[in-house]
């Protein structure tokens, strides 16, 4: 049994003998289009099925909704005013003055005060828009709890499950502090007897089975990039050895602050928090429960322990208790 | 706000989604909200930042059938603790009904697990490893040990009611001879079944759960105890059910004070749930039930029928609240606020404590 919580090298921690580079992701998401692209790559790489119905969910660009069994990247599009911009920025500029941790390599880094840090026109509107993807954590808690070893760590140190050994439990569901991990259902809601009879619709594989982002485990056994990352037209999705995207996050993080942009700030890239440190790490331009993403997530596992300690307590009241009703009197 | 002049095109805007269970999103960076931003639906309302209000965790995927589970391991256990009581006291009858309806609760509760399972077919895949970071695999571990006791303990019982029938040869000076370590064995995997599934809930992600992690566990231990008392109540007479009515009234003390005691250590946004909707009208009834089926039992528990119909409250009320537990987290879940206030709390709580170095967002 590995470390539950705190800073470590997760492969190590899983006892890979020989440890290959954690990979990850950096999503970047300033520079991010919106174009969805990563979406589709995703889907057809690993040959995810529909997911529900089609429909608008009046949610600006978003019609994908959320990440899911048969969804592994979300374009996440935000619609923001200019007051709401101020704000963002005020947050970020918070988050400095807190003294969180520094930033990059403090010589490497341009210095702030020497600079005009003006911020740029702010604009009376913005688009937020964000590619959403499995944080493969560090600490990460679909896999803590999967009771079959289905979801194992990879030689990477990403998170992957083995289709062909879940049963579809789905404790891993309610394990993951993003909400990413999903199990499958037939993909659609339409009824069945209106799917079969279309022709060249494929048959939905791994139904009942608990789904997510891979990292493309099987492009990376090849030294192959990630099908989003490959495709992303504005490199908003990075892919790389997981130290080398911190470092370029915090250099990225460094400059936009430097550029007056302080509504930067990023997501996972800090291996004190919660889940020590996410895999896929991410530049967000406001605070991480505008996109979705939970603002202090922590790896449940953690605190396993003491649960297992207050159900053990609360075993033994329950023997007492039963103990006393035999022992208290003849009747 | 209007942006362009061409918003005046814009389809009317929807009804806005409904907010269940009243009064909602206490102004987290802006007071009041008097929700002058009706006309740009597209625009998050700043005092509340979610993602167009959708969760930001999923529930588990876990129906009907989980929550009975909940309810039966909990007979099954608290009913193994009087079938050991009954055998070591030689009270028969009551050691004989507590082992049936032990074994009957663990096979409803087994059959409710697979079936709720997504490839119910892999069931036995729970026994490929043994986990302890997950609950579910000590659990089924649990399940199975309890499951070969009671089983073994129940195969002699049936045997002697059936005049030794059983097609078991020379097995049978076997088997008595194994019956009572049998039961023994179950005794010591009940508390465990009892008390696993409150881990089992709170090791995730869900708010409510989680934050009745204190706690949780006594809450499942007492409901167990006073639904199997109320069980031997229901099935024995009651010249042997006195340890069941003590039981019973010991567990439904024990559930009230756990409730309220896990309920205060909450983290009190967390906690709504469990007050609010069907989950709130479900543990409420399960508490007036304890309380009657409790008071029943001290009153008239000598009684036949009190004792029958107080066992049968009791057993309600336990029901009720592992429904109703299941549901408030599942809420807890589906609604972000949930997840989102109770969290950037604790985040703001930490850092008004000198505490900034965990944070998930950085600036570095």
């Amino acid at each position: 049994m590995g470390q539950l919580a705190g800073p470590t090298d997760p492969t190590a921690d899983a006892h890979w003998e020989h440890s290959h580079a954690r990979k990850g992701f950096f999503t970047d998401t300033s520079i991010c289009i919106g174009c969805k692209a990563c979406e589709v790559a995703c889907k057809e790489w690993n040959q995810n099925p529909q997911d529900g119905e089609l429909e608008l969910l009046e949610s600006s660009y978003d019609n994908t909704g959320a990440l899911g069994a048969s969804t592994w990247r979300h374009v996440a599009f935000v619609e923001q005013d200019s007051e709401r911009i101020e704000e963002a920025r005020e947050s970020g500029r918070k988050l400095v003055s807190l003294g969180m941790p520094r930033v990059g390599p403090p010589e490497a880094r341009p210095q702030p005060a020497a600079e005009d840090t003006t911020p740029p026109d702010t604009p009376e509107f913005r688009w937020l828009m964000s590619s959403d993807v499995c944080k493969h954590c560090t600490h990460a808690g679909c896999l803590d709890v999967c009771p079959t070893g289905a979801l194992f760590r990879t030689e990477h140190g990403t998170v992957v499950v083995q289709d062909d050994v879940c049963n579809g439990c789905g404790t891993c569901v309610a394990g993951c502090p993003f909400g990413v991990i999903e199990r499958r259902t037939d993909g659609t809601a339409a009824p069945r007897t209106e799917r079969d009879g279309q022709p060249g619709k494929p048959e939905v594989k791994n139904v009942g089975v608990a789904q997510k982002c891979t990292l493309c485990y099987d492009r990376m056994v090849d030294d192959q990039t990630p099908a989003c990352a490959q495709t992303c037209p504005t490199t908003s999705i990075k892919y790389g050895e997981h130290e080398d995207m911190v470092e370029t996050a915090r250099h990225r993080v460094a400059e936009m602050h430097a550029q007056g942009r302080t509504e930067a700030r990023l997501y996972g890239a800090n291996e004190l928090d919660g889940v020590g440190g996410t895999g896929s790490v991410f530049l967000l331009l406001d605070e991480p429960e505008v996109y979705g993403l939970p603002p202090d997530p922590r790896v449940p596992t953690a605190d396993l322990p003491r649960m297992y300690q207050r159900a053990g307590l609360a075993a033994a009241g329950m023997l007492a208790a039963a103990a006393l009703a035999f022992a208290g009197g003849r009747s | 706000m209007s942006l362009s002049e061409f918003d005046s095109y814009r389809p009317p805007e929807p009804p806005r989604r409904r907010r269940r269970n009243g009064p909602r999103r206490r102004g987290a960076g802006q007071g009041g909200g008097g929700d002058g931003s009706r006309e740009m639906p597209m625009v998050p309302e700043p005092e509340f930042g979610s993602y167009y209000g959708r969760p930001v965790v999923k529930p588990a995927p876990w129906g009907h059938e989980v929550a009975a589970y909940l309810f039966l391991g909990g007979v099954a256990g608290g009913s193994a603790l009087l079938a050991l009581g009954g055998q070591l006291t030689g009270r028969g009858e009551l050691r004989r009904n507590a082992r049936l309806g032990s074994v009957t609760a663990l096979g409803l509760g087994g059959a409710a697990l697979v079936a709720d399972l997504g490839r119910p077919e892999r069931f036995l895949h729970m026994l490929r490893t043994f986990k302890p970071t997950s609950p579910m695999s000590m659990g089924t571990w649990i399940l199975s040990a309890f499951g070969a006791g009671m089983g073994t303990a129940v195969a002699a019982e049936v045997d002697r009611m059936t005049g030794s029938r059983l097609p078991l040869g020379p097995l049978r000076p076997v088997l008595r001879a194994v019956e009572g370590p049998a039961g023994i064995e179950a005794a010591v995997f009940a508390g465990p079944l009892a008390a696993y599934t409150a881990a089992l809930l709170s090791d995730t992600a869900t708010p409510t759960w989680n934050a009745a992690r204190e706690d949780l566990a006594f809450v499942f231990v007492s409901s167990a105890s006073l639904a199997s008392g109320g069980l031997a109540m229901v099935t024995t007479s009651v010249g042997q059910a006195g340890p069941a009515r003590r039981l019973a009234v010991l567990g439904v003390a024990g559930e009230l004070v756990a409730t309220k005691l896990m309920e205060r250590r909450m983290d009190p946004v967390a906690a709504e749930p469990l007050h609010h909707g069907q989950a709130g009208t479900m543990l409420a009834w399960s508490e007036r039930l304890a309380v009657a089926g409790g008071l029943g039992t001290l009153l008239g528990g000598r009684h036949r029928g009190i004792a029958a119909l107080s066992g049968l409250a009791l057993l309600a009320s336990s029901a009720l609240t592992r429904f109703g537990v299941m549901e408030a987290g599942l809420h807890s879940a589906v609604d972000p606020r949930y997840t989102i206030e109770p969290q950037k709390a604790r985040l703001a709580a930490r850092r008004a404590a000198g505490i900034t170095d965990d944070s998930i967002t950085t600036v570095g």
